[in-house]
């Protein structure tokens, strides 16, 4: 309510109390003192302060380096395979003496086997048993050991048979290198012992020579061993020109036999590790263990997963793609062009996968390879969420003012759709193809453990087909399994957790959806 | 509603055809697999092809086909898989291995999820929520098999407190015998753990954003206690996205793991259908691949007509 007649009472300003704001000068606004912050930006900005997400993105940039790097530098290839250091245990050069991640095995020996582990140590120089644990005698009377036991120095010796060729280069090798490969043949050439390597490891005398011996030794007073090597008077004998002989050898004129001639060669009693030197240059040492075809988990986890990572990136990116296109159509026309594909999206999303996956490798795996039929059934059916997302976008912005606006103005279809409505939809599809990852890489691993699809013909391997492989041995060598799926089992928590951390970021209404 | 269902029961038989169609011109197309010789005779064979209707037209093959089932409910005769017997019986032979082993898991995921959900929903923010939705991060990434081989390694093999492998029922007896049973064990965890988190993680979102309703306030500001209040109020609202889910589950039980089948030996569906591909039975491959798309299919119904059933405000075949 107004009053009437208020007398106010004002003093009297002077008019020389007055004067312009501003005169000369133009009005505008103040400008942003501030940077302007684009989409990204903000989406980053959220993205930082999520620890999690940090974390696991790092992870994953770890272990996508692990996959880039290690095929590329590693001694050992997938196609390698040793027949000898099959099913050995990790071991790390750093971790030596650490008593674990040494290569060494808690095992429990019989007397017979404590001796053979023993003969092996002294015979080479390199022990075979890193630890006794304690001995003791069961009920029937027999001694057992605990010990533990390098799985690498076990192996011990083999023979080789050698051309005539072969035999001379590793002869020539022995003396240039000062090293003692080639040891004397053992007097007992019986084969299918119980222990060491068609008998290449008794060098010393057995309490019993036949077939299926323990490998008990015949020990002199002292407790040693009493060598038992092939013996002759010609020093030289079978081509033996090499001057590198082991202790003992040439007393009383009796000669060690070094190598006996077969029909294709020279068959020879080599140390193993030496031997493995020789021939690929490089000290056996497997830092994950090596499968029972003697390949190293290392790198074959490191290729498995490069597999698993240019697979999963390369459909999250195709299916972006098509996706992104296929639901902008959708979405944007509506109408009968939109039931029309959404029908057959329909139709293709609720073909189970599996059956995708048997067809495409059934059908082309012959033709294109393996990989890029497995790449295809992914694409076939991955895209129907993403083209669901981007449709449900367009629905709820198609009918903006901006829009209108934009279409009064003259802008064509093509540029209404990328230009004004898509950019709605980029941060939904982002996160959700990165969703798509984990699982990528849990269906062809499953694949390949079912062995749906087959790598093993190409020089390729999988995580899957790593832990297939190790199905069996599960209870005697767990690291053969236990290396992919904590890998597989890291990789995925890291891709769930990026992901999450990535819709907060894009999507900030939707923060915390469903976690 | 009722329009609703036929209509969508409707749509899932075209999906099914047109599917089923694809698949079946997509196995007719592959080089059968040579006749084995040893012990049989290949004219024999070749004359059982050729009155099963090989050397036809594919088209003609799959009219066939689909008479045969519709007409005599005949799915055809294994031909490297249980050579000569009828894939319906091997089938409903298997089934129940499957069936059995994801009822177990199931009714051990949802009481347990669901109660996990609801604690965690109502410590909100605290360092009860925060542990469980680390689990539940966790447990939901990790593939179902590695809990299979640690299920395997540590309780089968280091503690020897479960068999490795599943007990057969020559062994078992019956499939509901306590050896069974604890065989079956170690395969139900496996399953499980992953079901319990997605479970956990939905309801407590769930619950957790019903807690902050409005209604919530009104039922407490009335008078009601907090457990009254969210008995009544809040789980019943949360139900209305959890239930579905659990029909959901409990359709998808026929489907199994195919994984975990393999892993533990069960003789169930999912072994089945993996040594059909790797075999190439393509008779065995075509049945279970229409018995699979009908698992999705209708599982897919069911969850859209529970909705509509439990949440009277979610009207159905409404324009969208």
């Amino acid at each position: 309510m107004m009053e009437k007649n208020v007398n106010v009472n004002i003093p009297a300003i002077p008019q020389e109390k007055f004067q312009f704001v501003q005169r000369e000068e133009r009005i505008h606004d103040e400008r942003l003192k501030t940077k302007s912050i684009s989409y990204f930006g903000d989406a980053w900005i959220r993205f930082r302060s999520n620890k999690s997400a940090v974390v696991a993105f790092s992870l994953i940039l770890v272990l996508l380096l692990f996959a880039i790097i290690v095929p590329e530098v590693s001694d050992y290839t997938v196609s390698f395979r040793d027949g000898y250091y099959k099913t050995v245990l990790p071991r790390n050069p750093l971790f030596k003496n650490a008593g674990f991640w040494d290569g060494g095995q808690r095992s429990k020996q019989s007397e017979a086997g404590y001796q053979y582990l023993r003969s092996i140590g002294q015979e080479s120089g390199v022990p075979a048993i890193m630890k006794e644990y304690d001995s003791f005698v069961d009920a029937t009377g027999a001694t057992f050991h605990n010990l533990r036991v390098d799985t690498y120095a076990q192996v011990g010796y083999t023979y080789q048979n050698l051309s005539a060729a072969e035999y001379q280069a590793l002869m020539d090798y022995q003396d240039a290198n000062n090293v003692q490969i080639i040891y004397p043949l053992s007097a007992t050439q019986n084969k299918n012992f119980v222990r060491g390597n068609d008998g290449a490891n008794f060098w010393y005398k057995l309490q019993d020579e036949t077939q299926g011996s323990t490998g008990a030794p015949v020990l002199d007073e002292n407790g040693d061993f009493i060598p038992n090597y092939l013996t002759s008077d010609d020093p030289q004998k079978a081509g033996y020109t090499s001057r590198m002989r082991i202790a003992g050898d040439g007393e009383n004129g009796v000669w060690y036999t070094y190598a006996q001639k077969n029909q294709t060669g020279y068959k020879v009693r080599v140390n193993y590790a030496e031997y493995f030197y020789y021939k690929n240059g490089f000290t056996p040492g497997f830092l994950f263990g090596s499968n029972q075809h003697g390949q190293d988990i290392f790198t074959c986890l490191a290729v498995g997963a490069r597999l698993s990572f240019l697979l999963a990136i390369s459909v999250a990116s195709i299916n972006f793609i098509i996706g992104a296109v296929y639901g902008s159509v959708e979405g944007y026309y509506g109408g009968a062009v939109d039931m029309i594909m959404e029908r057959i999206s329909d139709v293709l999303a609720d073909v189970p996968f599996m059956v995708v996956a048997t067809l495409f490798q059934l059908h082309l795996a012959d033709k294109v390879g393996v990989v890029p039929s497995l790449l295809f059934a992914f694409v076939l059916t991955g895209w129907v969420g993403t083209a669901a997302r981007v449709r449900t976008q367009f629905y709820r912005f198609k009918g903006h003012e901006y829009v209108l606006a934009a279409r009064t103005l003259g802008a064509s279809d093509r540029r209404l759709i990328f230009k004004h409505i898509f950019p709605n939809s980029l941060g939904t599809i982002v996160t959700s193809a990165v969703m798509t990852i984990p699982g990528v890489i849990f269906s062809e691993s499953m694949l390949s453990y079912l062995h749906i699809i087959n790598l093993d013909a190409s020089s390729l391997t999988s995580i899957g087909t790593m832990l297939s492989n190790g199905q069996g041995y599960l209870s005697t060598y767990p690291h053969i399994i236990m290396f992919p799926a904590i890998f597989i089992a890291i990789l995925e928590i890291s891709f769930n957790l990026f992901g999450n951390g990535l819709r907060d970021a894009l999507n900030p209404s939707l923060r915390g959806a469903d976690n | 509603m009722t329009k609703y269902i036929i209509k969508r029961i409707l749509l899932m038989f075209l999906t099914l055809f047109i599917i089923t169609t694809m698949c079946f011109v997509l196995i007719k197309l592959l080089p059968l697999p040579a006749v084995r010789e040893m012990g049989r005779d290949i004219n024999l064979v070749l004359a059982k092809r050729e009155k099963m209707g090989y050397n036809r037209p594919i088209m003609v093959q799959y009219f066939l086909y689909v008479k045969n089932i519709l007409v005599d409910w005949d799915w055809g005769v294994g031909e490297q898989l249980y050579e000569g017997l009828g894939i319906w019986d091997i089938m409903m032979q298997k089934l129940p291995y499957t069936v059995t082993v994801n009822l177990y898991s199931i009714l051990l995921s949802i009481p347990l999820g669901i109660g996990l959900g609801i604690y965690a929903a109502l410590k909100k923010n605290k360092w009860q929520d925060a542990l469980i939705s680390t689990l539940v991060m966790v447990f939901i990434s990790v593939p179902s098999y590695v809990y299979a081989f640690l299920v395997q390694y540590f309780l089968c093999f280091k503690l020897g407190w479960f068999p490795l492998q599943a007990a057969s029922l020559s062994q078992a007896g019956s499939l509901f015998s306590t050896k069974m049973f604890v065989s079956m064990i170690p395969a139900v965890l496996s399953l499980s753990f992953g079901v319990i988190a997605g479970f956990t993680r939905y309801t407590r979102a769930e619950l957790s954003e019903v807690l902050t309703g409005d209604y919530m306030l009104l039922a407490r500001t009335k008078g009601l206690t907090k457990a009254q209040a969210i008995s009544r109020h809040a789980l019943r609202n949360a139900m209305v996205v959890i239930l579905p889910m659990i029909m959901g589950e409990f359709i998808g039980i026929l489907g199994g793991s195919l994984i975990i089948e393999n892993i533990f030996g069960i003789p169930g569906i999912g072994n089945l259908y993996i040594n059909s591909i790797n075999v190439r039975d393509y008779n065995f491959f075509m049945a279970l691949t229409i018995f699979y798309t009908l698992i999705g299919l209708v599982s897919g119904i069911v969850i859209d007509v529970s909705y509509g059933l439990i949440d009277p405000r979610i009207r159905m075949g409404s324009k969208k």
